[in-house]
């Protein structure tokens, strides 16, 4: 806990649109100082969290408190947060430091602290000398790091962020993505990030929360999240996966026709799914105690620059119609003895990272 | 070889830009003989009248009659002072009407819309009638609050300038609404989120955002309100009754009853110089694109 920030704690937040269920009794606790990222597909229901918290949504019924003090029912404009929207949405007839300025003009600042406060959070962006310009004048990334200038000049306790690198182009996303991770980290306020990019949420969080059909699925930081989803859904929505279905009895599982070890110890009998990953699997020349094996064709190997995928057929006898891929880093692999199209292949999955996880959830 | 190739085909190409190029003149060419046909020769014709005397011969009687005139002047400053007042109505009236549009969703704001493009549809003549049987001595609205109890006596609505004033802002009104209204929806709603996100009340964040934002669409719409209301003629001559003479009708009334084709000319010249200098003033104090649309 730091006077820079503050906890947010969101109890049973429920929100209906008719019929429609955006929000199914939401709770969640955000850290102090936290980067916490709402992930989920779109019509997930995180977009409408995100502006429960800032004010803008009101919930049919439940809490949203900013440290100890209840806020569902203050407007937008006496939360004091800072956010940043998802098409930047500055002010066009206003130029770059009138813009960043707003907020403190607002609070009533005086000329010259606002001039140096508009500095240092221009400073701040890497966008020092720019403060005359036009919006129009500016690029997208340029518009985004003005948005969030103007967000945290007046060092708001609460950054709230709605997918606000969507619209850039992959490259200067992936920069983004950093520098606002170290930004966060140099004033560690507590932001809530929005994205429908899994890949997005696991780079910048320090937790996620998954939130699907307007629940939320699961809470954890990117490692738990990436190795043990809670559900098919989000085994398969996170990062790349296959799913092969698996059925247990008595704490055994079989996945085609083999006996399959995983990593946890699987109580319930039943329909389950086996979360294969790809850069998990390797090519096995023999067969050692840890792992479980896979028996299947080579269909297809694509160079794909850092990496090799090949995609494997699995043996039809045991598995049906279904293929796995498999991800070998280049560099690590001597690509010319790999198997080629059509020759036979044995691939090892590690019994620490053979996961299973429920199928009733749908699922691949 | 491949140089000879590169030449002919740069040669194909260019009869080819060439020939688009003609075929876009040539559609354009009957609004061009309209226009000239129907504007500029008359326009031309006019100026040319209005340096008539009455003996025939080159003159600026015309013109020197507006100045010395005492009437003229009279008729002038009328005319600006029910163009102003009528566009100032219009933005009263019209200004708050286009926000609540723009602010509903697109269903209903459409329903509007055609509230707003009925009475517009509906020929100007029958609309001041109705205004006029409405509002006279013995009609509707008086005769309603005498009724009622509301006035002891009818007021008097009509052949006057209030009368003219009514008549007017309604039918300019949606001459202010349409671009008010378009502007209004191409402003970026999350500006004003942003800006109540940042700490602003509402009334703050309508000031310092919305407000700014939508001065195009509500100049656009004033100037167009103002240049019509400048040559407005139907609704001034009946709901008016003759007691508010502007320069419509004085031309009108120079050919009708004077049958001074010269000293009508003038008029129109003069207002048409000052219409033109007005949109010429306008299009530089503003540009109407600046803002508003979507980042």
């Amino acid at each position: 806990m730091n006077d820079s920030s503050l906890n947010i704690s969101i109890e049973d937040v429920t929100k209906s649109y008719g019929d429609f269920h955006a929000l199914k009794e939401v709770s969640l606790e955000v850290t102090s100082g936290e980067f916490l990222t709402l992930l989920g597909p779109s019509g997930s229901g995180k977009t409408t969290l995100l502006m429960v918290l800032a004010g803008f949504t009101s919930p049919d019924y439940g809490s949203v408190k900013f440290g100890e003090k209840e806020v569902v029912f203050e407007p937008p404009h006496l939360r004091g947060i800072g956010m940043v929207f998802q098409n930047y949405a500055l002010f066009p007839h206003m130029n770059v430091a009138e813009n960043v300025g707003y907020p403190q003009k607002l609070r009533g600042v005086s000329k010259e602290e606002t001039r140096i406060s508009v500095e240092n959070a221009l400073s701040t962006v890497k966008l020092d000398e720019l403060g005359h310009r036009r919006i129009d004048e500016l690029s997208g990334g340029q518009k985004q790091r003005v948005a969030l200038a103007r967000a945290i000049v007046f060092k708001p306790k609460i950054l709230l962020m709605d997918e606000p690198l969507s619209a850039l182009d992959k490259k200067l996303r992936e920069e983004m993505q950093i520098e606002l991770r170290q930004l966060h980290d140099s004033l560690s306020m507590t932001t809530v990030y929005v994205t429908h990019d899994q890949k997005e949420a696991l780079t910048m969080s320090d937790r996620i929360a998954v939130i699907n059909d307007g629940q939320l699925m699961q809470l954890g930081t990117p490692n738990e999240i990436y190795r043990r989803p809670n559900n098919a859904f989000i085994a398969d929505f996170i990062g790349e996966s296959t799913l092969l279905p698996a059925k247990v009895k008595n704490g055994i599982a079989t996945v085609g026709a083999a006996k399959f070890k995983g990593t946890q110890r699987l109580k319930k009998d039943g329909d389950f799914m086996l979360v294969v990953r790809p850069e998990k699997l390797f090519i096995a020349n023999r067969r050692a105690r840890d792992a479980n094996y896979f028996e299947g064709v080579v269909k297809d190997s694509i160079f794909q620059g850092e990496s090799q995928l090949m995609v494997i057929k699995l043996d039809p006898q045991n598995y049906g119609d279904r293929s796995l891929r498999i991800r070998l880093p280049n560099g690590s692999t001597n690509l010319g003895e790999l198997p080629g199209v059509d020759e036979k292949i044995v691939l090892g999955l590690k019994i620490v990272d053979s996961y299973f996880v429920e199928a009733t959830n749908g699922g691949a | 070889m491949v140089e000879l190739e590169q030449n002919l085909n740069q040669a194909a190409l260019t009869q080819l830009a060439r020939r688009e190029h003609y075929t876009f003149f040539g559609l354009t060419l009957p609004y061009l003989v309209l226009v000239g046909a129907m504007i500029i020769i008359p326009i031309g014709w006019l100026f040319f009248l209005s340096f008539v005397g009455r003996d025939g011969s080159f003159s600026f009687e015309n013109y020197e009659r507006m100045i010395n005139s005492k009437a003229y002047l009279r008729i002038f400053i009328t005319t600006f002072k029910i163009s102003i007042l009528t566009t100032f109505f219009c933005a009263l009236f019209g200004y708050p009407l286009a926000y609540f549009m723009s602010q509903i969703s697109r269903k209903w704001a459409n329903i509007c819309m055609i509230g707003v493009l009925i009475p517009f549809w509906t020929s100007l003549l029958v609309r001041t009638y109705a205004w006029l049987v409405l509002l006279q001595k013995k009609g509707l609205v008086n005769s309603v609050a005498v009724d009622l109890g509301l006035l002891s006596e009818p007021i008097k609505f009509v052949h006057n300038t209030s009368g003219t004033l009514i008549g007017m802002v309604h039918i300019m009104l949606p001459f202010l609404i349409l671009p008010l209204y378009a502007n209004m929806r191409a402003i970026d709603p999350h500006c004003v989120k942003a800006a109540s996100s940042l700490g602003a009340t509402p009334t703050r964040a309508f000031w310092t955002v919305f407000f700014p934002l939508s001065i195009p669409g509500l100049l656009a719409g004033l100037l167009i309100v103002f240049v019509l209301c400048l040559g407005f003629y139907v609704t001034p001559a009946v709901l008016g009754g003759g007691k508010v003479i502007m320069a419509a009708m004085k031309i009108s009334s120079n050919i009708e009853l004077y049958f001074s084709w010269g000293a009508a000319s003038a008029l129109g010249v003069v207002l048409l110089v000052v219409t033109m200098l007005i949109l010429l003033i306008a299009s530089k104090l503003v540009s109407f694109d600046q803002f508003g649309q979507r980042s």
